[in-house]
């Protein structure tokens, strides 16, 4: 290909044009105002070497071999590792990775269990969406209002009627069930971009309820000391409440340490994952999962197969609900303190992401992803205020190499007995 | 085995069938003609229940269905393959026809099953392959098949013919004639009125929402109008 002046000039001055507008202004506090400073000039010297390298590149079109190389990467097909492929090893595989989880907290530091346990929350959620998005095709961009139901209903029920965890737990689930059942009907009739915004109203809808309900909800100020679980009535303070059983180092004889806690946090939202992967996985191979697929593939020919689109929608509308009830029950807990600033949109686009990233409709795929989502940024921690940039950076190269997710999703394969 | 007596069904304020009376006698193959936008796909579409008839009766059986739900119309015995094949690109061959068979006894399903892959030997080679992949013909024929999964006693095929070469579409029309031998009725909507009335006992034209003619397939390929309008002179 010949060398080409004009599109590598212009793909150095958007070069120079991006850097200089993140990099290249600064905002200086001047007494009770911001002014807005220019950046000293080793900045913009490194700004226009960096144009200079982008024109040379884009001028002696480096970039085709580039180019090809996504090419293949896209035409080539994904297959499991040989370690996978029968279904022993895969067994075999679960139980080993279950196993590994379970001894994480004995390796790891408080820091890190505690992000682990968020990191399984995420799990939870991007499990709950990929019901609704992955398998029945129905883009919901308000999936943060369910997870919102979940977490305020577990807080309420504790601040007016003195539930704990556990009972709320069921509570939680089933109330964001009746919200998602409640969704699903206005939004029955649209697809696409419509049923993308209604949900998205959605969303902000009950965040702004939450909000605004000062009366129940504290509004703003939100809602604290929510109890943590308990382990059988145990618990994990350092002393009791005056109802309780008793604590947990008292009962087991051994000295208080917050470590407990944080460790009894993450197996328990490690188990919720298990349970979470199970059911999903079980409804995916019942005959409900395939009709959310055949509904996401092609409506028409759903109905004339006889097949009601209306209770396939609502169905994957409330179960995916449910388990963004449990994670914001889950939530509640272990924040101890909860208000609408956690439930804005924010959280809903990266819930999307995670299922986007893992690939639509793939379990294994959305786990890698949210673990992904949420570690990475953990690990980006120094490069400070070019960490959404990174992020925004690995998400295009994500669409270019692997359009179709981390793991797209391998359907569980039917067959009948013969014979 | 199928009945419409002055049905007519509207589009908000366009009457697209203007009182369509019409009958399917068990073990026949009926065919309805008509041009682009007389109002086939619209008959076919009202008896399922999608558009509903605004008013008039549809009998299947002698039960009155035309208040039921799609959904109920289309598991009652009726199966319909619908325009432009629609199958499940995602999904394997098989995968689209065990959705056919969604709401079958588990131990039927094995030998329909058995049946339709007799009847259509490319689908049992192609059987684990995705149906995306298939050519225009292999997926008409699945969707056939899928449709025939559920056991339907009264088969509607809403243009199998459209967009395959004429080999194939000789194809299609031999294993609709092996239906009907096996007892199965079928209504077929078509513009290839030649194949349609060469197979079909009888046949309705439709014109603006009117049926026009009716008589035996035979009979109307025979037939003047109908030679001038649909069947090139």
């Amino acid at each position: 290909m010949q060398p080409s002046f004009m599109p590598a000039a212009i793909a150095a001055g958007v070069t120079f044009i991006l850097g200089a507008s993140v990099m290249g202004i600064r905002l200086q506090p001047a007494g009770i105002s911001l002014e807005v400073t220019s950046a000293p000039t080793h900045v913009y010297l490194g700004l226009i070497a960096a144009s200079l390298f982008v024109f040379i590149l884009q001028y002696f079109r480096l970039t085709e071999r580039f180019s090809r190389l996504l090419k293949s990467s896209q035409e080539s097909k994904v297959e499991l590792p040989a370690f996978l492929r029968t279904q022993q090893q895969q067994r075999l595989w679960t139980m080993l990775a279950i196993g590994a989880l379970l001894l994480f907290p004995v390796i790891g530091s408080r820091g890190w269990i505690d992000l682990a346990t968020l990191t399984l929350i995420y799990v939870m959620l991007g499990l709950g969406l990929n019901i609704v998005v992955g398998l029945a095709g129905l883009l919901d961009l308000g999936y943060v209002g369910f997870y919102a139901v979940g977490a305020y209903a577990y807080a309420l029920l504790n601040t007016y009627f003195g539930f704990g965890f556990w009972e709320a737990l069921p509570i939680a689930g089933a109330l964001a069930a009746l919200f998602g059942f409640l969704l699903g009907f206005p939004v029955l009739r649209l697809r696409g971009d419509y049923l993308a915004i209604v949900t998205l109203g959605f969303g902000e809808i009950i965040r702004i309820l939450l909000n605004n309900w000062t009366e129940i909800t504290g509004g703003p100020n939100g809602i604290s000391q929510i109890p943590k679980p308990t382990l059988f009535g145990l618990e994990f303070n350092r002393r009791a409440a005056e109802d309780a059983l008793g604590t947990f180092h008292e009962f087991f004889g051994i000295k208080y340490s917050p470590e407990y806690k944080v460790i009894f946090l993450y197996l328990l939202a490690l188990i919720l994952v298990l349970i979470t992967v199970y059911v999903i996985r079980r409804l995916i191979r019942m005959p409900i999962g395939r009709a959310w697929e055949a509904l996401r593939e092609d409506e028409i020919a759903c109905r004339s197969l006889g097949l009601n689109p209306t209770m396939i929608k609502l169905s994957a509308f409330t179960l995916g609900a449910s388990f963004a009830g449990f994670a914001g029950a889950f939530f509640a807990a272990r924040q101890g303190f909860i208000n609408p600033e956690s439930f804005t949109f924010i959280e809903s686009a990266i819930i999307l992401a995670i299922v986007v990233l893992g690939g639509m409709g793939s379990q294994l795929g959305v786990i890698l992803a949210a673990v992904a989502m949420t570690i990475l940024p953990e690990l980006a921690r120094e490069f400070n205020e070019y960490r959404m940039l990174l992020f925004g950076l690995i998400m295009v190269l994500m669409m270019i190499w692997r359009p179709q997710g981390l793991l797209p999703m391998k359907r569980p394969h039917m067959e009948l007995k013969r014979g | 085995m199928l009945e419409l007596q002055e049905v007519h069904t509207h589009y908000g304020p366009i009457e697209a069938l203007k009182g369509v009376s019409l009958e399917v006698r068990q073990g026949e193959i009926v065919t309805l003609i008509g041009a682009n936008g007389a109002g086939k796909t619209t008959l076919l579409m009202t008896i399922c229940g999608d558009p509903r008839a605004t008013s008039g009766t549809i009998f299947f059986e002698g039960q009155d269905i035309s208040r039921l739900l799609t959904s109920k119309i289309m598991r009652s015995g009726i199966a319909v393959v619908p325009e432009g094949r629609r199958v499940f690109t995602g999904m394997t061959v098989e995968e689209n026809l065990m959705m056919g068979a969604y709401f079958q006894e588990k131990d039927s399903i094995e030998q329909q099953l058995e049946y339709v892959l007799h009847l259509f030997p490319r689908l049992k080679e192609r059987f684990s392959q995705r149906s995306g992949t298939m050519s225009g013909g292999e997926q008409q024929m699945l969707a056939i098949g899928r449709a025939l999964m559920s056991r339907p006693r009264l088969l509607f095929l809403d243009e199998p013919s459209l967009g395959l070469a004429p080999i194939v579409i000789g194809q299609i029309f031999e294993i609709i004639q092996q239906l009907r031998q096996e007892g199965t009725t079928v209504f077929l909507v078509e513009q290839n009125a030649h194949r349609a009335l060469s197979i079909a006992d009888r046949g309705y034209v439709i014109e603006h929402g009117h049926l026009v003619l009716h008589d035996t397939g035979a009979n109307l390929l025979d037939n003047d109008e109908v030679r001038k309008a649909y069947l090139g002179g």
